[in-house]
């Protein structure tokens, strides 16, 4: 079986859908929540890594490169901001974060 | 290929915000102190300093810059001028009062100067790299203002909250340019407008849809608005009124762009998601706001319809529906801040309130505030002749020049439930029984207040610089 380029949009497909049900469906800690937000932008990087080798075009390679580094610092501020709730509330389950209904 | 020279020039507010920040920063870090001390004036000198740029620089001829990813035209220019109005009035206004509330941190300025800077390369991106580049300053530098309240549970809850969404909606934003980048072909704006060349396929239809909903999250509309009022709520007030004025012109604007310049081949596609999104925000906007009792989440709930209403121009998708947009996106921008100057003033004996009660009686113990308050609402409820009306004027008008005629008339018709609240906070301050009188505010939120709500007032007298304007910046776009 040759794999090509379908295989890779279906996996990423799969790792994306993993990732949203993951933030959406967790009731438990917002650790994990985290975790899937690494999950959607790693699907993102293999689709656009799929396409590049795809198309012979690098632009999609420097796109995932430029990913990478954001997603390092978006992992970095929300690691900090999940610290100042935790000092607050003792706590980071997330059925706790409902002190503002909505 | 262009000099560097030259690229530079049209990306000077840009390189003054980039070194500006930079410089605060240093200087932040050897002055050895926490409190913010003068830094807030230094970041609004370097903000002003962008902003002459941006107006010095109008008259230029429009440019694409570093390869085709960075685009300098009168519409941008527009909308940056108000981008930073927005972040310069929250900056002086701010000052005091995070002072009083013991979280004057010498970052705030600084990470403002930084979220502007992301707002200015979202406007002028050109392609989705940029997009996602700017996007993600704005973003990320939002974040961390939303919790810089660190001791307070409220304020890091909203932070939290607000980073979660966002991280979940840049996601959906950048699965949605994959998957553009992969069926189109190219990640410039122009490329993809000539790869769809008016038969769109299924996999650019998806990356459309992801690449709103992202966007979508950024000017919070439904059914991507539910940070809105939490965040709103748990945000110390000075950053409320930012997050409230300038990043929304950022949203606005990028989706403009995106719409106009890489899926004109595509109308039937976008419209409907967009008239979809304008009609459930005005109708959202107008029915949950009757029930709050917290001004800043009414404030948030208003500013859910206001996104509609301006959504309602971009949906008819012509140029006389940007013009309509522009306008709508700089009047908007003046009554949230003068609204937003008046609930920084709402503080008893040093204490900061917000509940729409502490406002009864404002009419008597404040006179000059209750009325340039009052106008403010009647602005936003979009009474004439009150530059409000015109706002929607120009939004429903181009709506109906496209056929979009029952979109314009669910408008018009939530434009007037929404008026029940605004008037509302009218009737209680000027008919029920005085609440304990507020401090004496302080003079740039008495002179932000006084000015916009004159401005509002006195719209219709001369009102051909603004539109004139907008015209201009609507027309670089076709």
């Amino acid at each position: 079986m040759v794999i090509g380029l379908e295989h890779y949009l279906i996996v990423a497909a799969m790792l994306f859908t993993l990732g949203v049900a993951g933030i959406i469906l967790n009731r438990k800690n917002v650790i994990v929540i985290l975790m899937s937000v690494e999950l959607i932008l790693l699907s993102v990087n293999l689709n656009l890594v799929a396409f590049s080798a795809q198309l012979h075009d690098l632009t999609g390679q420097i796109f995932a490169l430029f990913i990478l580094t954001v997603a390092a610092a978006e992992a970095a501020i929300g690691l900090a901001i999940l610290v100042t709730y935790f000092r607050n509330r003792g706590t980071i389950a997330v059925e706790d974060i409902n002190m503002m209904k909505g | 290929m262009n000099s560097l020279s030259l690229e530079l020039a049209h990306a000077l507010p840009e390189a003054i915000l980039a070194l500006g920040a930079v410089v605060l920063l240093l200087i932040g870090a050897f002055r050895g102190r926490d409190d913010d001390g003068p830094m807030t004036e230094l970041a609004v000198v370097v903000l002003g300093a962008a902003l002459v740029a941006v107006v010095l620089g109008g008259h230029r001829p429009a440019g694409v810059v570093f390869d085709d990813a960075f685009i300098d035209d009168s519409f941008g220019d527009f909308m940056k001028g108000l981008s930073l109005t927005g972040s310069i009035v929250v900056l002086l206004m701010s000052g005091g009062f995070l002072r009083q509330s013991g979280v004057d941190k010498f970052e705030f300025p600084i990470l403002v100067v930084l979220a502007t800077l992301g707002m200015l390369m979202l406007i002028s991106a050109n392609g989705l790299i940029a997009l996602y580049l700017g996007l993600e300053l704005m973003s990320l530098s939002l974040y961390v203002v939303a919790a810089i309240s660190r001791d307070d549970a409220r304020a890091s809850e909203a932070g939290l909250k607000y980073f979660v969404l966002g991280a979940l909606s840049s996601g959906m934003l950048l699965y949605g340019a994959s998957l553009l980048y992969g069926f189109a072909g190219s990640v410039s704006f122009a490329g993809i407008a000539a790869a769809i060349g008016g038969h769109p396929n299924m996999g650019v239809i998806f990356g459309l849809v992801f690449l709103f909903a992202g966007l979508a999250f950024k000017m919070s509309v439904v059914p991507f608005h539910m940070w809105t009022p939490d965040v709103y709520e748990g945000a110390p007030t000075p950053v409320t009124a930012f997050f409230a004025s300038a990043p929304k012109m950022a949203a606005v604007a990028v989706s403009t762009r995106v719409i106009m310049t890489a899926f004109p081949g595509a109308v039937s596609e976008w419209q409907q998601v967009i008239v979809f999104m304008a009609l459930a925000s005005m109708a959202l906007g107008s029915f949950a706001a009757i029930n709050q009792s917290n001004i800043k989440r009414l404030m948030a709930y208003s500013s859910i319809g206001h996104m509609g209403f301006a959504l309602v121009g971009l949906a008819a998708g012509t140029e006389a529906g940007v013009k309509g947009v522009a306008v709508y996106m700089a009047i908007y921008l003046v009554m949230t801040l003068g609204a937003f100057a008046a609930i920084l003033s709402m503080r008893v004996n040093g204490k900061a309130v917000e509940k729409i009660n502490d406002l009864a009686g404002l009419a008597r113990t404040n006179p000059a505030m209750g009325f340039f308050f009052a106008m403010l609402m009647f602005s936003l409820a979009g009474v004439p002749p009150l530059a409000g009306f015109f706002a929607k004027f120009y939004v429903f008008m181009a709506a109906v020049d496209a056929k979009l005629y029952w979109l314009a008339v669910i408008g018009i018709l939530t434009s007037a439930v929404a008026a029940f609240y605004y008037l509302r906070i009218v009737k209680v301050m000027y008919f029920d029984e005085p609440a304990p009188a507020f401090d004496r505010p302080s003079v740039t939120q008495r002179v932000v207040l006084a000015v916009s709500s004159l401005a509002m007032l006195l719209f219709w007298i001369y009102p051909a610089p603004l539109v004139d304007a907008a015209a201009a910046a609507a027309h670089s776009l076709f």
